[in-house]
């Protein structure tokens, strides 16, 4: 693969350190007076979402990482793998281990595309789209007449998230959630 | 390419904004009867200094094909005004450094610099602090002093000028979470200075960090430190609220220490890998002609203006940054 030297470094580049891949997040030039120029980088660490801060001098590079964003839809599990499809019409699967969803394994439904990140063929991680209509599979009975008031109650969705729902929700609606902070959004 | 990338990056009324305070500037200079003038931005010699990358770019001149370097800053040209006798001078001028971008840098920026014949460092320093404070529009009181070796002392416990090099290693291998193994005395220094000490610095009204080691001197002069006879650069640099602002000089009038250190920076290049930069002749022969005794200050004024509107990068003061021109 290539190599990145620090002036190329932009947030989104993906880089080898360490012997993991990771997405720079931020990279600050450091230049104490007429001294040498150092790079200060923030890198999140793809494989375990940690960010770290390391310091470059200028001029350094790192390895790129064959790292990609593919689009792919949830088909099943067998409770050690989990498979998805590619949806560029190749039908090509991958099968991702439980410790590459994380949290994501809470937000899985069938057919819902899904943002798999390969690392040299790989799957990594899996990230839910920003929102997701799940049925409500168990929750305390709803209030009749309290549609407007505040108040919540926790609800268990189809894909195993549990969330706060407003009290007039009933088992067997299909809501929308924001999967970046697990929050209800509305009746689908 | 995007959508908005047409668009500026600085809104029009902080240009606005900017177009006041450089006119605070020039009512700073003009009451204070200091020329403004203008040099050229491209020059035949180029700064030889190993930390800055010159651009430079093919001409056609009466001469026939040439090279000419952008400057990375308006000294050279405004020594030669010196030496012809133009007295106090500043400028407005458009400076370049290849590599140089980040929230506090641009790849072209304005250097406000001046030159005071005759004028003690120390009068310069309450010059700077007067310039900073008009052009923001607040009473700063006097500026607080700090030597190098005293902020090394107090901030990291070490004494920069005899630190054991192991010893500097390790402390900017922390520091930085990096491998500083193979990195040189001055990087070290370097690298605790913009990660630790600078940060901390101007926090509470302007803060002037004096007397560096003799190494960092570029082209000031050095001398003996009276209280413990070590040799510094008489030269200062300026900070606010964790921003340096501004670097003066007691400007070095010596045409062959000049000519040696610039031959020592090719060297120096050489040895690093670094291209080389044609030596200003001109200014050499200026300085042999006879620079009067000065001093002079370059202050970025691009971060002073970000202070003033109160914006987080250079980008946000400019028309238009690197990244969208």
């Amino acid at each position: 693969m290539a190599n990145y030297s620090t002036n190329e470094f932009k947030g989104g580049l993906k880089v080898m350190l360490d012997g993991d891949p990771c997405a720079i997040v931020d990279n600050e030039l450091v230049k104490p007076g007429k001294g040498q120029a150092f790079s200060r980088v923030k890198l999140r660490n793809l494989m375990t979402g940690r960010v770290w801060e390391r310091t470059f001098k200028s001029g350094d590079s790192l390895e790129a990482a064959d790292v990609m964003d593919l689009e792919m839809e949830y088909l099943y599990n067998d409770g050690d793998m989990w498979y998805f499809m590619k949806t560029d019409g190749s039908f090509e699967q991958y099968a991702v281990e439980k410790k590459a969803l994380g949290d994501t394994e809470k937000w899985l439904k069938e057919q819902v595309p899904y943002t798999v990140t390969l690392w040299n063929d790989n799957a990594i991680s899996v990230s839910a789209p920003n929102f997701i209509e799940l049925e409500v599979v168990e929750t305390d009975p709803g209030l009749k007449g309290d549609t407007a008031q505040g108040g919540s109650k926790p609800a268990a969705l189809s894909s195993g998230a549990v969330v706060k729902v407003p009290l007039f929700i009933e088992e067997g609606e299909v809501l929308k959630v924001d999967t970046r902070s697990g929050e209800y959004v509305s009746r689908a | 390419m995007q959508e908005f990338d047409w668009q500026p990056t600085a809104d029009i009324g902080t240009l606005r904004k900017r177009a006041r305070l450089l006119a605070r500037v020039r009512a700073f200079f003009a009451d204070r009867g200091v020329l403004e003038v203008e040099t050229p931005v491209l020059g035949h010699g180029g700064s030889t200094d190993v930390h800055l990358a010159s651009l430079s770019c093919q001409v056609i001149t009466s001469a026939g094909r040439e090279r000419l370097w952008l400057q990375t800053s308006p000294e050279a040209h405004m020594k030669r005004l010196l030496a012809a006798g133009s007295g106090p001078i500043f400028q407005l001028a458009r400076s370049f450094r290849d590599g140089e971008v980040g929230r506090r840098h641009n790849l072209e920026f304005t250097m406000l610099e001046w030159y005071r014949p005759g004028m003690a460092l120390d009068a310069l320093i309450e010059e700077t602090t007067d310039l900073v404070a008009a052009v923001l529009e607040r009473n700063l009181g006097p500026a607080r002093r700090l030597r190098y070796r005293a902020l090394f002392r107090d901030l990291l416990a070490i004494d920069p000028f005899t630190v054991e090099l192991s010893e500097l290693r390790r402390l900017a291998g922390e520091w930085g979470n990096l491998d500083a193994s193979a990195l040189s005395r001055d990087a070290c220094l370097d690298l605790l200075m913009g990660l630790v000490i600078e940060p901390q610095l101007g926090r509470e009204g302007i803060e002037v960090v004096v007397d560096y080691p003799a190494s960092h001197a570029a082209l000031a002069r050095r001398h003996r430190d009276p209280e413990d006879g070590e040799w510094v650069a008489s030269r200062f640099e300026l900070y606010l609220e964790g921003l340096e602002l501004a670097n003066g000089y007691d400007e070095l009038t010596d045409a062959e220490e000049q000519a040696a250190r610039l031959t020592a920076d090719n060297a120096a290049r050489r040895h690093a890998g670094l291209p080389e930069v044609d030596v200003d002749h001109r200014l050499l022969a200026a300085l042999a002609h006879g620079l009067p005794e000065s001093s002079g200050v370059a202050l970025g004024i691009d971060r002073l203006i970000q202070l003033a509107l109160g914006k987080s990068s250079v980008a946000e003061v400019m028309a238009f940054a690197t990244t969208r021109c």
